[in-house]
């Protein structure tokens, strides 16, 4: 059961991230990556990791898509033309050598990570995902870099606001 | 039982579908699109061994990792406006005055 939900969700993100290639409208594009954010959100609450699921879900379909549809509603953005003559061989190239990586990369998790196949620790088997826990961590451990998220942060607002100035 | 490696090939899939995007799209928003699709991929990675070695870094790293894709997502999408007011389109080819 467990597997057969994986494989439905798998499929669902990789499904969503074939079809961003796929369309050629941006539009599109966005609709199909928020297909795949919220497959994974779903994989993400069966790895019983709810706070991510739920971040997943306010921050990347509910922030991030958001402001991406917003630019391309607001540019008017077009369907994309097609590739000049020149240049429609990456297309040709670019898919096998894409293809050749994810084999690559997939052996290499074959071979590295076989045994580790079952080796979940019993003790966080439940408790993990537990937000208070992460709260915990976030705020004793991991204070310092909390603290420069929120500096990095107010750089990006003021980065955002100086790029969207009149004259640049 | 899901052994780790499914969720190692499935993020390793998302990532190379990226990496294609990146390289093969020319809207300049799609190409975004892309990165941030292979963020998740990363993000999917860590949550992935975090769960298997029984450790919490793994998910408060998908945090910061969050937080630096909002902020990326704002300054990008600021850069995207500013290029298509200098040159309106989006085509990327188009942005090459820094090409020889």
């Amino acid at each position: 059961m467990e597997t057969l939900i994986f494989i439905i969700l798998g499929t669902i993100a990789a499904g969503g991230a074939v079809s961003i290639l796929v369309q050629r409208h941006p539009i599109y594009s966005a609709l199909s990556l928020i297909l795949t954010f919220i497959a994974l959100a779903g994989i993400y609450i069966q790895m019983h990791a709810e706070f991510i699921a739920v971040m997943q879900i306010v921050i990347y379909t509910g922030a991030i898509m958001v402001l991406f549809v917003f630019v391309i509603m607001l540019l008017n953005a077009r369907e994309e033309p097609a590739p000049r003559q020149a240049l429609r061989f990456i297309n040709y190239l670019g898919l096998p050598l894409s293809i050749l990586l994810a084999v690559q990369v997939s052996f290499v998790v074959f071979r590295a990570f076989a045994g580790y196949g079952i080796s979940l620790s019993p003790s966080l088997a439940n408790s993990t995902g537990n937000t208070a826990a992460i709260g915990k961590e976030l705020y004793t451990r991991y204070l310092l870099p909390f603290e420069v998220t929120s500096i990095l942060l107010l750089v990006a607002i003021i980065g955002a606001i100086v790029m969207a100035k009149k004259e640049l | 039982m899901i052994s780790l490696t499914y969720y190692l090939i499935l993020s390793a899939v998302l990532f190379t579908i990226g990496v294609f995007g990146f390289l093969v799209k020319r809207n300049i928003i799609t190409i975004f699109m892309c990165v941030e699709l292979m963020l998740n991929a990363v993000n999917l990675t860590f949550v992935a061994f975090a769960r298997f070695y029984g450790d919490l870094a793994g998910q408060v790293f998908v945090f910061f990792v969050m937080a630096v894709a909002a902020a990326e997502a704002a300054v990008g999408l600021g850069i995207i406006v500013a290029l298509f007011r200098n040159r309106q389109t989006l085509d990327i080819d188009s942005a090459r005055s820094m090409h020889w």
